[in-house]
C-alpha cells in the first residue's frame, strides 16, 4: 500500500501511529503474500530463458531492480534538511544510472540478436 | 513548479500495470526473436511507474528529483553507449551496485524519518529497513569490488589473509547483533545506525575480496539477486507493491542464474564464495597432474599446416573462450568460419555455459560479430559431435576443455562438465603462451598426441589462418 494511502495531507505520513499491532500484522501478511507469489512467478518465467540469453537476462533484470528509483523519488520529494536532501539526491542519481544504463545496455545487446533469424545471409 | 497530483488508487493501478509489463518483458526474453521487444516492454513499465510516482501526492518538491534524474540519466546513457561488449560483466556489476546503493540510502532515510519524527520504529518496519540497508550496502560495495577485479583495478586473484574467515564471521555476527539490538530498542538511534551502515559497507568489500576473478560472474549474479531483494525489502518498508514484485522477480532470477552457473561448474555455491578459488598458488610445488605433465612436451603447428587441416576438413567445431574476446578476434573468426563454409566444411560453434565472464557472454560477443545464433551449440548438443569432427579449433579457451575435469579427482575443476574437444581427430589450440587459464590449472589436453598448439595473439593468428585458408 503506498505510504500516502491513509494520511492525505501530512507532509510525511507515519505508519506507526495508525491502528497498532493488528494493522501492522495485516499489512505484513499482504506484503508477504505478494512477495511469495512473486518468487514463484519469477522462478517460472526465468527458468524458461535459454542460456544464450542469460547475459541480456542478467542485465535486463538488473535494469528492473532500478525500480528502487521509485522509492528514491518518494524520499527525495519531501522537502527536508540538507543532509537528507543530499542523500536523497544521491539515491535518485544511483537509481537513475541503474535504470537508464541497464535498459540501454540490454537493448544494445539484444539489437545484435534481433534480425539474425535462421535465414540470416551467409556468405 | 507544481504538477497535478493523481489519486492514490490511480497510482496503485499504474504500479500494477508496470508490474505486469515487467513480467511480460522477462517472458519475452525467452526467445532471441522477441527478446528486444521484451526489454522495451519492461522499459515502458519502468517509465510508467516513474511518471505516476512523479505525480504522486506525497511528492512535494521536484528540484532534487529533476537534478538527480538528469545527472544519473546522462551518466547511465554514456556508460551504456560507450562500453565495449567484452566489458559487459563489469558494467552490469556497476549498474547493479548503483541500484544497491540507492536501496540502502532509501532504507536509511526511512529510518531517519522515524528519528526526525521522534517516533519509535515498530519491529516489522525495523526488520525490513535494516534488511534493505544491509543487503543494499553489501551489494553496493561488493559490486564495486567485482567491477574493480574485472576491470583490472583490483587484483583478480583471490585475496586471502590469516584469520580471514573468522574476521568475516565476526563482522557478520556483529552486524546481526547490532541489528537485533536496534530492532528491540525501538527508539531510533542514528549514531548506532551509522555504525551499522558502515559495517555493512565494509562487509561487502570483505565478502568479495577473497573471491577469484574467475568466479566474478557468479558473484555478480548473486549480487544482482541481492539488489533485487534489497529493493523488495525497501518495498516492504514503503508498502509499495511494485517495489516488492519487481525486486522479488530479480531476486528469484539472480538466485536461479547463480544456481545454474554453479551447476555448470559443478561446484557448490559455498565453494565459490568461501573457497578462495584462484588464490596465489601455494608454495608446495605443482599439483600431481601438473607434475605428471612436466616431462611431456607440447607440439607446435605452423599456420600453413593448421590452415590445410581446416580447409580440407569435413567438420570443424570452433570453441571460443574469453581469450578470443579479449583479442577482439570474433570478427576474424566469423570470416574464417564463413570461408570454411563456402568450401563446404560443416562449421559449428561450441559454447560452454561458463565461457566468457558471464553466463551467455560468449553468445553476445559472437552475436556482435554477426554469427547467427543458430550456429551456436551448447554443451549437451555439441558434445556427441566431437567424435565425428576432424578438427576442434580452441581459441582462447582453456579450463572448459581440460580433460582433468573428467578424470583427475585431485583437480580443482574435477566434475565440471567440459567440451570433449579431445575426442576430435585433431585439436588446434590457439593460445598466447603456455600460461594456465583463469582458474590457474595445468591443461593436459595440450600434451595430447592429437593436439597442436598455434601460439600467438588470437586476432593475429586468425587473420594469418584466414589468408592461408584462402591460399589452400
Amino acid at each position: 500500500m503506498p505510504r500516502h494511502a491513509r494520511a492525505p495531507k501530512a507532509p510525511r505520513p507515519q505508519r506507526p501511529d495508525r491502528k497498532g499491532i493488528p494493522f501492522v500484522l495485516e499489512q505484513l501478511l499482504t506484503d508477504l503474500t505478494i512477495f511469495i507469489l512473486a518468487i514463484f512467478v519469477g522462478y517460472e518465467t526465468i527458468s524458461k530463458v535459454p542460456v544464450i540469453l542469460h547475459t541480456p537476462l542478467m542485465s535486463g533484470t538488473n535494469a528492473i531492480h532500478g525500480i528502487v528509483l521509485v522509492g528514491a523519488m518518494l524520499v527525495a520529494g519531501m522537502p527536508e534538511g540538507p543532509f537528507v536532501t543530499v542523500l536523497a539526491f544521491l539515491a535518485v542519481v544511483l537509481g537513475t544510472i541503474n535504470v537508464v544504463g541497464g535498459f540501454l545496455v540490454t537493448d544494445r545487446m539484444l539489437q545484435m540478436f534481433a534480425g539474425k533469424a535462421p535465414s540470416a545471409p551467409r556468405s | 513548479m507544481t504538477l497535478p497530483h493523481l489519486p492514490p488508487n490511480v497510482v496503485r493501478a499504474a504500479y500494477l500495470v508496470a508490474s505486469v509489463l515487467f513480467i511480460l518483458g522477462i517472458k519475452r526474453l525467452s526467445s532471441p526473436r522477441s527478446a528486444r521487444q521484451g526489454n522495451t516492454l519492461a522499459a515502458v513499465g519502468m517509465l510508467l511507474a516513474l511518471v505516476v510516482t512523479l505525480l504522486d501526492r506525497s511528492i512535494l518538491s521536484y528540484g532534487t528529483i529533476a537534478a538527480g534524474i538528469v545527472l544519473g540519466g546522462v551518466i547511465g546513457a554514456i556508460a551504456a553507449r560507450r562500453i565495449a561488449m567484452t566489458a559487459m560483466p563489469q558494467m552490469v556489476a556497476l549498474f547493479n551496485g548503483s541500484g544497491g546503493g540507492a536501496a540502502a540510502i532509501v532504507s536509511s532515510l526511512e529510518y531517519l524519518a522515524f528519528a526526525r519524527a521522534g517516533l519509535p520504529v515498530p519491529p516489522v518496519a525495523g526488520v525490513t529497513i535494516l534488511l534493505g540497508a544491509w543487503i543494499g550496502a553489501l551489494s553496493f560495495t561488493g559490486s564495486i569490488v567485482a567491477f574493480g577485479k574485472l576491470q583490472g583495478l583490483v587484483t583478480e586473484r583471490a585475496v586471502t589473509y590469516p584469520l580471514q574467515k573468522p574476521i568475516n564471521l565476526l563482522l557478520f555476527l556483529g552486524i546481526l547483533a547490532v541489528s537485533v539490538w536496534l530492532v528491540m530498542q525501538g527508539t531510533p538511534n542514528p549514531a548506532v545506525y551509522a555504525w551499522f551502515a558502515a559495517a555493512s559497507l565494509l562487509f561487502g568489500i570483505l565478502f568479495v575480496i577473497p573471491i577469484g576473478g574467475g568466479d566474478m560472474p557468479v558473484v555478480i549474479s548473486l549480487l544482482n539477486s541481492f539488489t533485487g531483494l534489497a529493493t523488495a525489502a525497501t518495498g516492504f518498508s514503503l508498502h509499495n507493491y511494485v517495489l516488492i514484485i519487481s525486486g522479488t522477480l530479480v531476486g528469484a532470477s539472480g538466485t536461479l542464474l547463480t544456481y545454474l552457473m554453479c551447476k555448470a561448474m559443478n561446484r557448490p555455491i559455498t565453494n565459490v564464495l568461501f573457497g578462495a578459488f584462484g588464490a596465489a598458488p601455494k608454495a608446495g610445488g605443482p599439483s600431481t597432474a601438473a607434475a605428471g605433465l612436466s616431462g611431456k612436451a607440447v607440439r607446435d603447428v605452423s599456420v600453413e599446416d593448421a590452415a590445410t587441416m581446416l580447409a580440407y576438413a569435413r567438420k570443424v567445431i570452433i570453441i571460443p573462450g574469453y581469450g578470443l574476446a579479449v583479442a577482439q578476434a570474433q570478427h576474424g573468426v566469423r570470416e574464417l568460419a564463413d570461408l570454411l563454409k563456402a568450401r563446404g566444411v560443416d562449421v559449428k560453434y561450441a559454447i560452454h555455459p561458463v565461457a566468457g565472464r558471464m553466463p551467455g557472454h560468449m553468445n553476445v560477443l559472437l552475436a556482435e560479430a554477426n554469427v547467427p545464433y543458430t550456429e551456436l551449440y551448447d554443451l549437451d548438443q555439441v558434445n556427441p559431435e566431437f567424435e565425428s569432427a576432424d578438427v576442434a579449433l580452441v581459441i582462447g579457451a582453456n579450463d572448459v576443455v581440460n580433460p582433468a575435469a573428467r578424470s583427475d579427482t585431485s583437480s580443482p575443476i574435477y566434475g565440471m562438465p567440459i567440451l570433449d574437444a579431445d575426442k576430435a581427430k585433431h585439436v588446434i589450440i590457439m593460445k598466447r603462451s603456455m600460461k594456465p587459464g583463469f582458474a590457474g590449472i595445468e591443461n593436459e589436453l595440450f600434451y595430447d598426441p592429437n593436439a597442436m598448439m598455434l601460439f600467438g595473439d588470437a586476432k593475429d593468428s586468425v587473420s594469418k589462418l584466414l589468408q592461408a585458408v584462402k591460399a589452400a
